[in-house]
């Protein structure tokens, strides 16, 4: 038995004498292989008497497995060290900054449409749109402001130079238009809001030559200020985000709406900004109404059979209210690091599920 | 317009206070925008008596005064040389704010002696009487008295009115209202007439047109002069100038009643005929009038002209300002006092030509009561007899008012169906009386109008000076606003069925989807103006004179945009010169190529100016590629048939690099994008530094999805064998086109060939000169079986074939 633990202790040295890969190969060749010492031993046994075999056989293929196994360990081990290396030298400095991306917004005045959208959908208000440049009928005399009246002159309104037929166009100075052309284009019950662009000639912080309004209207038959209330109070809370929201009618006068009434919400403006949902102070927030007969009139509904409100809000300027800019002009002026500031994520559409912004 | 408290009370018998009236104004409908009360902003102040002024031990012009005050006796140090023994002035204690100083009063000593507070001047209060020293205040006040009611200080409140309430332009009118509202009892506002003595020498002739009725009387022997304290100090209070009591007192009369008034001085009348007609335009152009502010105007055809001399001398622009020439002063003795009504839409227009905007104006554009045109004329001739004396003439009255508004049928039932409010009959009835509202039976209907009516319809007819109502709407408005909005209800909307699949058009929700899809792929969005400069107009393809604006608000905004990009570009070259040179930005909004509805189109344009910060990975920069990426991912992203997009190399429009730009389109008729390099010449008229890369989609042109019944996308058919790819080289004219290969490559065999991609573009040795060779990688996707190495060979060749028929050669 000598041999074979001489052969055996021989075997185990070189394994672990091998270097590298190519080495340990050889090893195994000169063990193993072919015409390895270990193979060498195991042609023998042919030549052996059943018991002499029987004893000596085992004792060989011993030694063979454990030469194999010492081969995979020492190999296994050698490809351990060899990927160690190598990872080593594929080390990266992860301080280095990524490549540049640069970060996209939405619009703090489109944010607060899509919110305004988003909670009149809910209510059950189609989008109503209209063209800009509009004419003098779907702007003032549908709706009811007679020819020359002083309350013309309080729209300041942007005018087209006149054409030869003496037809001046002008720039809408509300979304009411678009109220027009759909009471002229569809049959009660109607629901919709107006929202778009709008313009008047004016320019200061808190006054723009173009700024956004949503307006609403609803025609149905028995349609009353109640409802119009409910659903300002509904639509100012669910906007401010807020269980408190707490609102005011005031009356005013509209030429196209009758009764006409303002809205407040209460709201806190001590400290430089304004919380709406506390406080004691009231802030104007939109003009609303009972659509005015004369107009239903002018786009051929019977008063007596349908009613209905409008409302009309400044998106910019509600944007501003519950979001802290506060200069309007800022809101048209394109700056870069504004538009970082304020605006938006890609991701923060209005849902009901995951909130407004 | 303004008020005082105590103005107010001249009408209305009420113990309300400012603050009080002020919540009534605005719950029925008047919006007060400031409210000036010096009773809280004088609240310290207090009236005092100095007992005694000794000199000050230290300091010659000062005195040491022993006061009674409402805190008891103090030793105040005082500077004013009429600090004295006995006088009744005000007293501000240690801890006051004294609004004229901006300061709080502390204690400290004055040269050594201990001041316990303060003697005031009126420059002190802001209360300016224009005498020296500290006040000098009646003897009969007694110590503690608050020092607003010494001085006679009230509350002013400013308010504005809307212009449907013409009436509310006058003290008498909020009484009314505020009456109505329940703040105290109106007090009779009618005016007891004084009989003429003698007939009115001046006759007056209107034309109708120009002036529809026109009454007044002439009072002989007047005084005029400085009015009385009261007048000038009522007038004073809401920021009037006290001239003379003749015209003070018409000044009265328009903020009382809102009836403006006109006195003449009859001894400079020329002939006896006042005369009301239109402006003259003579050959020398338009007559003029030197009107009371001395400024000289031109009165055109469409004015109301005052004249006398038979109609030849212009004496005043009728309902907005009197003449100079015919003014009165102190030596006034007779005068002729005129009260007229003037047409609200010539007035209105003659304020706006000349720029005169006096409160006569002001009322007369609004319309004044027709009412109150004689009544208005013997209120001028009462004050005018008590205070400046005189005789008065019969009153004349020339022409015809307006008809009176006619009856309104109104069943009270109406209030709660438009309101929602549950107001008992009466009530309503009772608060249309209050204000001034006759009702009636509807007697005198025809019958067979009376008997579509419920027994509780009424007639109802508005009083001459709302001739804003005119319905029964309206009539709803009255007994809402002061029954009170507070008491609307809330009712929910009726609920009405949700739109299938949103409340959104396709093109909303694009435009929604492009918005949030463009700020994930870095862009800003912006909000920028619909209008530009007509020189930007132009060179983006617009411009046309009907989308120019005549009242521009800035020369460089007088034009409506044709395009985005100008506004973009320039919004670019804007953060550039403020040290922010990248910038990836877009807007989605309107553009317009004329002025009808079908003119105006939404685009989305975005334009990328490529600063971003030096990498060092020296990964390339940016490029036209970049942007052309996003747009392809945009469109795809918005349901464009991108596929199917032809990339129209070169027929862009003129603001594009012509050899950096291109068109993506259906046909040459279906146009959905632009994009490139903008054009070096372009940006260099903008004053922006290029280059810049941009889009713009029409989104319009993008064609609509078909709609289906279901939402079921087609079975997924994933084919179970792995596609293969073949690289291809091909030399080409350099002009050419590569997507003129890839397409030809693609289409070879549409059943078996999913992609075909360039690799590799190539010009330089190996490749002839004006040529270049470009290589593509084929996608072949075998479908039913594995294809064979003949099978393969075969494709090869008919992809060859199919690239050289559209002009690119094998390379060998």
């Amino acid at each position: 038995m000598t041999d074979l633990t001489t052969l055996e202790a021989d075997v185990l040295a070189q394994v672990a004498a091998a270097g590298d890969l190519a080495a340990l190969d050889a090893v195994r060749v000169s063990a193993l292989g072919k015409t390895g010492s270990i193979s060498g031993l195991l042609k023998t046994l042919g030549a052996m008497s059943p018991d002499e075999r029987k004893e000596r056989g085992a004792a060989i293929n011993v030694l063979r497995d454990r030469a194999q196994t010492a081969l995979n360990d020492k190999k296994a081990a050698l490809e351990t060290a060899a990927l160690d290396a190598r990872l080593a030298s594929e080390t990266l400095d992860l301080t280095l900054p990524a490549p540049y991306r640069r970060k996209g917004s939405v619009h703090p005045t489109m944010q607060t449409m899509d919110e305004m959208v988003a909670i009149f959908a809910e209510m059950g208000f189609a989008v109503a749109e209209g063209p800009d440049i509009e004419d003098d009928f779907h702007n003032f005399t549908a709706l009811n402001f007679p020819p020359k009246h002083p309350a013309r002159e309080m729209h300041d309104t942007f005018f087209f130079n006149p054409k030869e037929d003496g037809e001046r166009m002008l720039l809408r100075t509300h979304t009411s238009p678009v109220q027009v052309r759909t009471m002229l284009s569809q049959k009660p019950p109607i629901r919709i809001i107006a929202p778009g662009r709008t313009y008047r000639m004016d320019s200061d912080a808190t006054h723009t030559p173009m700024f956004h309004q949503v307006e609403g209207l609803v025609i149905d038959k028995g349609i009353h200020m109640g409802h119009l209330k409910w659903t300002l109070e509904t639509f100012l809370a669910r906007f401010f985000e807020s269980d408190t929201v707490t609102t005011q009618f005031r009356p005013h006068h509209f030429p196209f709406t009758e009764p006409s009434a303002e809205t407040d919400v209460q709201c806190d403006r001590s400290g430089g900004e304004i919380k709406i949902g506390q406080g004691t102070s009231w802030l104007e927030i939109l003009g609303c109404g009972m659509v005015h007969p004369n107009v239903l009139r002018a786009c051929g509904i019977d008063p007596d059979e349908y009613q209905g409100f409008a409302f009309g809000m400044g998106v910019d300027r509600l944007g501003m209210l519950k979001y802290g800019m506060p200069d309007l002009r800022d809101m048209f002026a394109s700056d870069g690091r504004w538009l970082a500031h304020y605006g938006f994520s890609a991701f923060a559409a209005p849902n009901a599920a995951s909130g407004l912004s | 317009m303004k008020f005082t408290l105590s103005w107010l009370k001249d009408h209305l018998d009420t113990e309300a206070s400012a603050t009080e009236v002020v919540a009534a104004m605005t719950m029925a409908g008047l919006e007060v925008e400031h409210v000036t009360d010096p009773a809280t902003k004088l609240a310290a102040f207090t009236v005092a008596k100095v007992v005694s002024a000794e000199p000050h031990p230290n300091a010659d012009r000062l005195r040491v005064c022993q006061v009674d005050t409402v805190d008891g006796r103090k030793e105040i140090v005082c500077g004013a040389p009429n600090a004295r023994a006995g006088l009744t002035t005000v007293y501000a204690p240690i801890g006051a704010y004294v609004p004229g100083l901006g300061v709080t009063l502390v204690e400290k000593p004055v040269r050594g002696v201990v001041s316990n507070g303060m003697l005031c001047s009126g420059s002190e209060l802001e209360a300016d009487d224009g005498a020296e020293g500290i006040l000098e205040l009646s003897d009969d006040l007694a110590v503690g008295t608050p020092a607003s009611q010494a001085l006679g200080l009230e509350a002013v409140i400013d308010f504005e009115v809307t212009p449907n309430r013409p009436d509310w332009l006058g003290v008498a009118g909020i009484a009314r209202d505020l009456a109505a509202a329940g703040v105290g009892t109106l007090k009779d506002p009618s005016i007891a007439p004084v009989p003429g003595t003698f007939p009115c020498p001046i006759a007056i002739t209107v034309d109708g047109d120009a002036c529809p009725v026109f009454s007044g009387r002439f009072i002989r022997g007047v005084k005029n002069g400085p009015s009385p304290k009261w007048l000038a100090d009522r007038l004073k209070a809401i920021g009037l100038r006290p001239i003379n009591t003749l015209v003070d007192i018409t000044n009265l009369i328009t903020y009382d009643r809102a009836r403006p008034l006109h006195v003449y001085d009859a001894a400079k009348l020329v002939g006896a005929t006042i005369t009301a007609r239109l402006g003259h335009h003579g050959v020398h152009g338009d007559e003029h009038l030197i009107a009371l502010d001395g400024k000289t105007y031109e009165a055109t055809p469409e004015m109301s002209v005052i004249s006398d001399a038979d109609g030849e001398r212009p004496i005043g622009l009728g309902g907005v300002m009197g003449g100079e020439s015919t003014g009165c002063s102190d030596a006034t003795v007779d005068v002729f006092l005129e009260s007229a009504w003037f047409d609200p839409i010539r007035t209105a227009q003659t304020g706006r030509v000349t720029g005169i905007n006096s409160d006569a104006q002001y009322r007369f554009a609004r319309t004044v009561d027709t009412g109150s045109l004689v009544p208005g004329l013997e209120l001028a001739t009462r004050l005018i007899l008590e205070l400046c004396g005189g005789e008065p003439s019969d009153v004349v009255v020339a022409g015809q008012a307006p008809a009176a508004p006619g009856p309104i049928l109104f069943d009270p039932a109406y209030v709660k169906a438009l309101s929602g409010l549950d107001i008992a009959p009466e009530r309503s009835l009772k608060i249309l009386a209050d204000l001034g509202f006759a009702i009636a039976p509807p007697q005198g209907l025809p019958a067979a109008e009376f008997a579509t009516h419920v027994e509780s319809v009424v007639s109802v007819t508005p009083p001459t000076f709302r001739r804003d109502v005119d319905g029964k709407a309206d009539l709803v408005e009255e007994v809402a606003r002061i029954a009170g909005y507070a008491a609307l209800p809330s009712t929910p909307l009726p609920e009405v069925a949700r739109a299938v699949g949103g409340v959104l058009t396709p093109r909303q929700a694009r435009a929604r989807v492009a918005r949030r899809a463009l700020a994930a792929a870095g862009y800003n969005e912006v909000v920028s103006w619909s209008f530009t400069s007509t020189g930007a107009a132009t060179l983006f393809g617009g411009g046309a004179a009907e989308l120019v604006l005549a009242n521009p608000i800035a020369s460089d905004l007088d034009c409506m945009r044709p395009s985005i990009l100008p506004n973009l570009i320039e919004a670019a070259g804007r953060n550039a010169r403020r040290g922010f040179p990248d910038v990836a930005l877009f807007e989605i909004g309107p553009v317009f190529h004329g002025d009808r509805p079908q003119d105006q189109k939404t685009t989305i344009a975005a334009v990328l100016a490529p600063h971003a910060p030096r990498g060092w990975d020296k990964a390339p920069a940016e490029d036209l590629f970049s942007v052309k990426a996003d747009l392809i991912a945009l469109l795809e992203e918005l349901g464009a048939p991108v596929a199917s997009l032809q990339t129209a190399q070169g027929s862009a429009s003129s603001w594009w690099h012509p050899g950096r730009s291109a068109r993506l389109q259906l046909g040459p008729k279906a146009v959905l994008a632009e994009f490139g390099e903008l054009h070096p010449a372009v940006l260099k008229a903008l004053d922006v530094a290029g280059p810049i890369y941009g889009f713009e989609i029409v989104l319009e042109a993008i064609p609509e999805p078909k709609k289906k019944a279901v939402k079921t996308k087609p079975a997924f058919a994933p084919s179970p064998l792995m596609p293969l790819t073949r690289d291809f080289a091909f030399v080409t004219d350099k002009a050419k086109p590569a997507g003129d290969l890839v397409k030809a490559a693609a289409g070879a065999d549409k059943a078996l060939i999913t992609a075909a991609r360039v690799f590799d573009v190539y010009e330089g040795p190996g490749v002839p000169d004006g040529a270049k060779s470009i290589a593509l990688e084929v996608v072949v996707q075998p479908r039913d079986k594995t294809l064979t190495e003949a099978e393969i060979e075969a494709l090869s060749a008919k992809v060859v074939a199919a690239v050289e028929k559209a002009g690119g050669k094998l390379r060998s």
